[in-house]
């Protein structure tokens, strides 16, 4: 369907967010000797094997233990070095909460945890590994950043990015392939919202996977003759404030879609910045306070509700609330 | 550093104690138990055996490092490290108390100097000790890394998977120390949970591991460690079972978890005090 859909970014190839960060992780490796890499028994799911071969005195592999991990990476920071953690999502959050927490965000540590398998398209494993709740926990962390690419190009950017900026760091991906719609050159700028579409009618805010769904959702409302501004909120935390009214002040309503939880996840942080500032009507694209199941992700996104359909749906609704 | 006597690092060691006590007399709060019992061990590390820069620096190159994983006897560590020049003595009356650096539990934010992470959520400080050695070892410094752990502490999984992790990838310049006094808050480790034999669980998990009979005689402390120390380089990480008594140096709270996290009151610090010498100078 969204291949006849006059779309405003297109794609020829898919591929894995993951092996974004892999082959970004690689060029890191290449250009920035501080950079260390761990790995909790994942690296072929992390794609970080070729980092591994090419520089295996900066690489550990530290077994099923992923509060160690944390701990180490956490004094890794003590002398310079740069250490990149990764695992899946769920055990790089809700497993090492109390570590993160103390060791790496209160202690104010360089550490830049990679956290891939999040959310439903996660698929088959089911809800034991589908994480929806990271985002909340990680932003709720005094000192964290949190950033959610939405493809494999804008993945490897932020993984570039993130090396250069002080400070601890979430960044979430994913297991699919999915559409390679954003620029391969991309600038990436933590904390700057990106304006992917302009429009009059309605801000969608979207992050992760949901962009591309976003993108399908413009192109069907456009259709409908609906003016929809699009807006690429790759880094929940600090949220870009700035673009947000800018653009609510404008289309006078507000669409977040997120492969999250409502409760925690980006549309909570949209709708704190619209009521204090700007009171307007927002609608929640997201999960629904469930745990997921097995699935294939696209049976999954349309299952919970987290697809460009039910993006649309949400778009108007919001409209009709204005 | 001027090396100092067994005599000198006595009289420190007085002095450190009845730091601890005032302190946690002025807030009315914090662990007296285990930062008596660990005092020796302190001033052998600041004052003896540790190279380390008082003008503080949280890469700590070319020095050696110190992580306290059971953050909760931060009174002795907070004395030790102001007696050792980092920050003047008279800040300790801060502890525990409202806009100061020296927080219940040790942390980095207000920039304590000394302080290189935080602790107090037990099990972690192992793993961060171990993180902070491999980072020695890529950069090429040679100086040695500690640790220092609670019994109780021992509890806790992640210790576990720290244990199994050092080893593995060769941490031979890592001296990590249990202070063994075998009391946690609600009572002796052997009720609360039996640590059986930890030397036989460290040994069988590839460590290096060698007893201080007695961790509050400062010579066999010193004696423990320079041992310790002839033992790294060779592949393995290096365990110093510390034995302590809690409370040790104040006849009443010797020995029992009672004060493990109770400060004494006005009646009982007078006489604590009046068993410890006023050796360097009160804050």
């Amino acid at each position: 369907m969204e291949k006849t859909l006059d779309t405003k970014y297109t794609y020829t190839e898919k591929k894995d967010t993951r092996s974004g960060f892999g082959d970004g992780f690689l060029e890191l490796g290449r250009k920035n000797k501080n950079v260390v890499g761990l790995c909790a028994d994942l690296i072929g799911s992390l794609k970080m094997g070729a980092f591994q071969k090419e520089f295996p005195d900066r690489f550990f592999q530290v077994g099923i233990s992923e509060a160690n991990m944390m701990g180490l990476a956490a004094g890794m920071t003590i002398g310079g070095k740069i250490p990149f953690t990764g695992t899946f999502a769920n055990f790089s959050t809700g497993r090492v909460y109390d570590q993160i927490r103390q060791s790496i965000a209160y202690s104010e540590k360089n550490v830049k945890i990679c956290a891939s398998h999040a959310g439903l398209t996660l698929g088959e494993d089911g809800a034991t590994h589908q994480i929806l709740e990271d985002v909340g926990m990680m932003k709720m962390l005094p000192n964290m950043t949190v950033i959610n690419p939405c493809d494999y190009n804008q993945t490897k950017a932020a993984t570039l990015a993130i090396a250069d900026h002080e400070g601890p760091v979430y960044l979430r991906f994913g297991r699919p392939s999915w559409p390679i719609f954003t620029p391969a050159d991309q600038p990436f700028e933590i904390g700057k919202a990106w304006k992917m579409i302009d429009g009059k009618d309605v801000s969608l805010f979207a992050t992760g996977h949901l962009v591309w769904e976003a993108v399908v959702a413009e192109a069907m409302l456009r259709e409908e003759g609906i003016s929809v501004e699009l807006i690429n909120i790759h880094t929940i935390k600090p949220l870009d404030t700035a673009a947000i009214l800018a653009s609510v002040a404008k289309t006078g309503c507000a669409v977040t879609a997120e492969e999250h939880q409502l409760n925690g996840g980006l549309g909570d942080s949209v709708a704190q910045t619209l009521i204090r500032n700007n009171p307007a009507p927002q609608e929640f694209v997201g999960v629904d306070d469930s745990f997921g199941e097995s699935g294939k992700p696209v049976d999954l996104l349309e299952k919970y509700g987290l697809n460009a359909e039910n993006i649309v749906k949400a778009v108007k609704k919001a409209i009709a609330r204005k | 550093m001027e090396k100092h006597s067994t005599e000198q690092l006595q009289a420190i060691c007085s002095q450190v104690r009845r730091d601890i006590l005032r302190m946690v007399h002025a807030c009315q709060s914090g662990h007296p138990g285990a930062s008596l019992g660990c005092t020796e061990f302190f001033v052998a590390l600041y004052f003896d055996q540790m190279k380390h820069n008082k003008n503080f620096n949280i890469d700590g190159i070319g020095e050696d490092l110190f992580f306290l994983s059971n953050g909760h006897i931060s009174p002795v560590w907070y004395s030790v490290l102001s007696r050792s020049g980092y920050f003047d003595t008279k800040e300790l009356a801060t502890f525990r108390k409202i806009n100061s650096r020296l927080q219940g539990h040790p942390a980095t934010e207000e920039g304590l100097p000394g302080i290189r992470v935080a602790s107090g959520s037990l099990g972690q400080g192992l793993s961060v000790a171990i993180g902070a050695a491999l980072t020695k070892k890529m950069n090429g410094d040679k100086q040695t890394v500690y640790a220092l752990m609670g019994d109780g502490e021992q509890q806790e999984g992640q210790i576990w998977e720290a244990a199994m992790c050092a080893p593995h990838h060769k941490v031979d310049n890592l001296i990590a120390s249990i202070d063994l006094n075998g009391q946690q808050i609600d009572g002796p480790t052997k009720e609360i949970m039996n640590l059986l034999d930890l030397k036989a669980k460290w040994e069988a998990f590839g460590w290096e591991v060698i007893v201080t009979e007695n961790g509050n005689d400062i010579t066999n402390v010193l004696q423990s460690l320079e041992k310790a120390k002839s033992l790294l380089g060779k592949g393995k990480p290096v365990l110093n079972l510390l034995h302590t008594d809690m409370g040790f140096g104040v006849d009443f709270m010797v020995g029992t978890h009672k004060w493990h996290g109770v400060a004494p009151n006005d009646e009982q610090l007078e006489k604590a005090l009046g068993q410890l010498e006023e050796t360097l100078g009160d804050y």
